[in-house]
């Protein structure tokens, strides 16, 4: 292994529930371009090595619409690759093209336009042909079918489910990219609408959003020669769940667990809850937040829901989980997990405007894919 | 690079048209059973999985996640990949980048297709392109390279009769490879007479649409050396994307492959690609295009690689061993048809290609992915370090 992996720039577009001005190649362009400027990198000898995208084609319209790089950015003749998975994937990749030594510099983007595609429909595309989607399961059936399983088993209540809402929304008022900011209460979660039950329609991330991410990054040297502030990334694991939900404990999340280990055992991290300063997790419905907290160690199993009774993870807290807003606030899925590492690259930067989280020095951020968080990928940070 | 890494297992399904008999899951198994008996390893053995196919193509969103249980491998690192046409050469290119990290053991490497459950001419043709520009043309890969061909013929003085010469040697080829799809025993008079899509190009010509999974087996040295007698060592690697090649491109003929190869050369050191590379696995769409794909690989001089059919140099045991497997034309499993590339080369490399080894001592091979309209990866296998 070569050496430390630096990320150097990070950009982000406001997060809007119809973009409907911007061609994905538009909103490719606004945050490639944002992080070349901001490390003066260009597609040259000596400049950005490589790219990788991440998208799904069926949430970009066009098939393999990360070509637009070439058009957009000039990634003309260049190391150009995707991943079809969370945006956190992407980075968990690059990193992993610098570590080979096979690259220097990386830039990675994730774009996604929900706006152009049913969501439910892909969702249920994603699962498997003959047992589940003959049944009409798709992923926010899968996750009522979890959050059921979680509450009940470990007696987690609709209210502590509720104020994960809450909180997001509060946190979101202090970022400038956040879709919804609206103040919200328990009571005004309770009451809305049963979507599957038991999540109701506040406690799932709103849908449509557009928007995309991109960052650098660079090897250690490079890295120390672009940036006076780099960002290292210090773990990354990721790991595959059961497929079939019926053939998983749903209501603990054993990948999670797994990816998480993997990535704290390459950082060196033991207790997370008190080795990190912020916490950046992809949760896009109520419950999630929860019971990823359990997967990443911050409690112990079923202690989900004391854990945001105790104000622990508040801004303010010990650990505070989602300063930015998090995907309850408003995100596309898959710029989601790379926007995660955006916001914690900014909180280590100290960066985080009216959100930062004074005198941050390690985070985690997470990324999920597929039903009832099937792939989990962690990565952690240190400035 | 941080270690230098190698091959030690590789597999492939008998490629068919149709294969109604399994699932996706189950056709991806198969490959992966035959790598990991080819490599003497369990799952246990593999600590990191990347895959993918071109699944536009095949109608599906996310197939990773049920593939994955498939193959008996909850609980293992891993993620998917997908570059259009060049899918499996980037998912080789993330097998060999994750696997020379050093903090994994083994990494598979897998990709698939399986055309006979979707209607793929979406992904493959206008889908993929950009809808303000090219887009708006009636653009497929029949019609791309239908004007990349007449274009290489007005320059070169090669003939329809030349084209067909390759589909025809690319036909021999394939008669020797028992994983190939199509094994037609054709003559030059049966290509000629044959259908025409898009002129030049008749049916015969075009890659089929094919259900198929390729894998292999990627560890760091020291790993390789435990587990294998006979490790691929991979020399280099490299993924060339283009955009917009098809308004972009100064000469309507060429792709990034001669780009691509330079630079890898360059790297390594080779100055005579015709004598220091031994084996020849090219992603060839169309039979026209291994004429071109010879010159830029370094073959030949621009615009003469048709005389070096009309002279009967290229084969299995010619002057210019070029797609020994019988190449894309003959089976085309798109994500994964950069994989079966790759493996064929390693095969080759090994020496237990059977009856479409190359005589002769291999001591290099290049494979490559093309994709879209001009994209390539290399991926360059030596038997010696």
């Amino acid at each position: 292994m070569a050496g430390r992996v630096g990320i150097v720039a990070v950009a982000q577009t406001k997060f809007e529930e119809k973009k409907l001005d911007n061609h994905v190649a538009e909103l490719m362009y606004d945050v490639t371009r944002d992080v070349m400027g901001q490390t003066g990198l260009e597609f040259k000898e000596g400049g950005i090595d490589s790219t990788v995208a991440a998208s799904y084609d069926l949430l970009s319209g066009p098939a393999g619409a990360y070509m637009f790089l070439g058009y957009v950015v000039g990634a003309y003749r260049r190391e150009d690759e995707r991943v079809l998975e969370d945006g956190s994937t992407a980075v968990y990749y690059g990193t992993m093209q610098i570590l080979s030594g096979h690259c220097d510099t990386v830039l990675l983007v994730a774009y996604t336009k929900e706006s152009a595609m049913n969501k439910n429909l892909y969702e249920w595309v994603g699962m498997d042909q003959i047992y589940q989607r003959r049944v009409g399961l798709d992923f926010v059936s899968a996750a009522g079918l979890q959050a059921m399983r979680y509450t009940t088993k470990y007696g987690i209540t609709p209210e502590q489910c509720a104020k994960v809402v809450v909180k997001a929304r509060k946190n979101a008022r202090n970022n400038p990219n956040a879709m919804c900011c609206d103040s919200l209460t328990v009571d005004d979660v309770l009451r809305s609408t049963m979507l599957c039950d038991p999540i109701r329609v506040q406690e799932a991330k709103p849908t449509p959003v557009d928007g995309a991410c991109a960052m650098i990054l660079a090897s250690e040297e490079r890295a120390k020669k672009i940036t006076d502030k780099p960002v290292w990334i210090t773990g990354l694991g990721t790991c595959y769940d059961q497929h079939e939900l019926g053939w998983r404990e749903l209501a603990d999340c054993e990948a999670l667990t797994t990816a998480a280990q993997r990535a704290y055992k390459m950082a060196g991290i033991k207790d997370p809850m008190k080795e990190f300063d912020v916490a950046e997790i992809s949760e896009q419905y109520s419950y999630q937040e929860l019971l990823w907290s359990e997967g990443l160690g911050f409690c112990s199993k079923g202690e989900g829901g004391k854990l945001i009774d105790s104000g622990k993870t508040d801004m303010g807290g010990q650990l505070p989980i989602n300063p930015s807003g998090g995907m309850l606030s408003g995100l596309p899925v898959c710029v989601s997990g790379m926007q995660r590492v955006a916001e914690c690259v900014l909180q280590l930067r100290g960066e985080g405007g009216a959100r930062q989280v004074s005198g941050a020095k390690k985070a985690v951020a997470h990324g999920v894919d597929g039903p009832a968080g099937q792939l989990h990928c962690v990565i952690t940070l240190e400035n | 690079m941080a270690e230098r890494i190698a091959i030690v297992g590789v597999g492939q399904t008998h490629h068919k048209s149709k294969r109604p008999d399994v699932t996706t899951a189950e056709l991806c198994a198969e490959a992966v059973e035959r790598c990991l008996e080819d490599a003497q390893m369990t799952m246990k053995d593999i600590d990191n999985i990347v895959m993918g196919s071109f699944e536009v193509a095949d109608g599906y969103y996310s197939p990773d996640k049920w593939i994955i249980p498939e193959l008996g491998a909850v609980g293992k690192s891993g993620f998917e990949l997908q570059n259009v046409g060049t899918t499996g050469g980037v998912i080789a290119a993330a097998s060999f980048n994750i696997a020379a990290t050093g903090l994994f053991d083994a990494v598979l490497c897998l990709a698939w297709q399986k055309m006979d459950e979707a209607a793929g001419a979406f992904g493959r043709g206008g889908g993929g392109a950009n809808e303000y520009w090219t887009g708006q043309f009636p653009m497929s890969p029949i019609t791309n390279f239908a004007r990349r061909t007449y274009a290489y013929m007005d320059r070169s003085g090669c003939t329809e009769e030349h084209i067909s010469m390759v589909r025809v040697k690319q036909d021999q080829c394939a008669m020797k490879n028992e994983y190939a799809q199509l094994r037609l025993g054709l003559t030059l008079e049966k290509v000629m007479n044959d259908v025409l899509l898009a002129w030049p190009i008749r049916r015969l010509h075009m890659c089929p649409t094919t259900a198929g999974a390729a894998a292999c087996i990627v560890c760091p040295e020291e790993k390789a050396k435990k587990v294998t007698k006979k490790p691929v060592w991979v020399e280099d690697w490299l993924t060339c994307h283009q955009g917009g090649a098809l308004t972009m491109a100064e000469d309507p003929t060429s792709s990034t492959l001669r780009y691509a190869c330079d630079a890898v050369y360059k790297r390594r050191g080779i100055t005579n690609p015709k004598k220091e590379i031994q084996a020849w696995e090219v992603y060839e769409p169309a039979s026209p295009a291994e004429l071109r794909w010879i010159e830029e690989v370094g073959i030949c001089e621009d615009y003469t690689a048709w005389k070096l059919f009309e002279q009967n140099k290229v084969g299995i045991d010619k002057e210019i061993p070029f797609n020994p497997s019988g190449g894309v034309t003959a089976t085309n499993p798109i994500g994964a048809t950069p994989v079966v590339r790759l493996v064929e080369a390693a095969l080759q490399v090994r020496g237990d290609a059977g009856e479409h080894q190359i005589p002769g001592k291999i001591d290099r091979a290049l494979a490559t992915g093309y994709g879209g309209q001009g994209e390539n990866v290399i991926m360059l296998l030596k038997k010696t370090l």
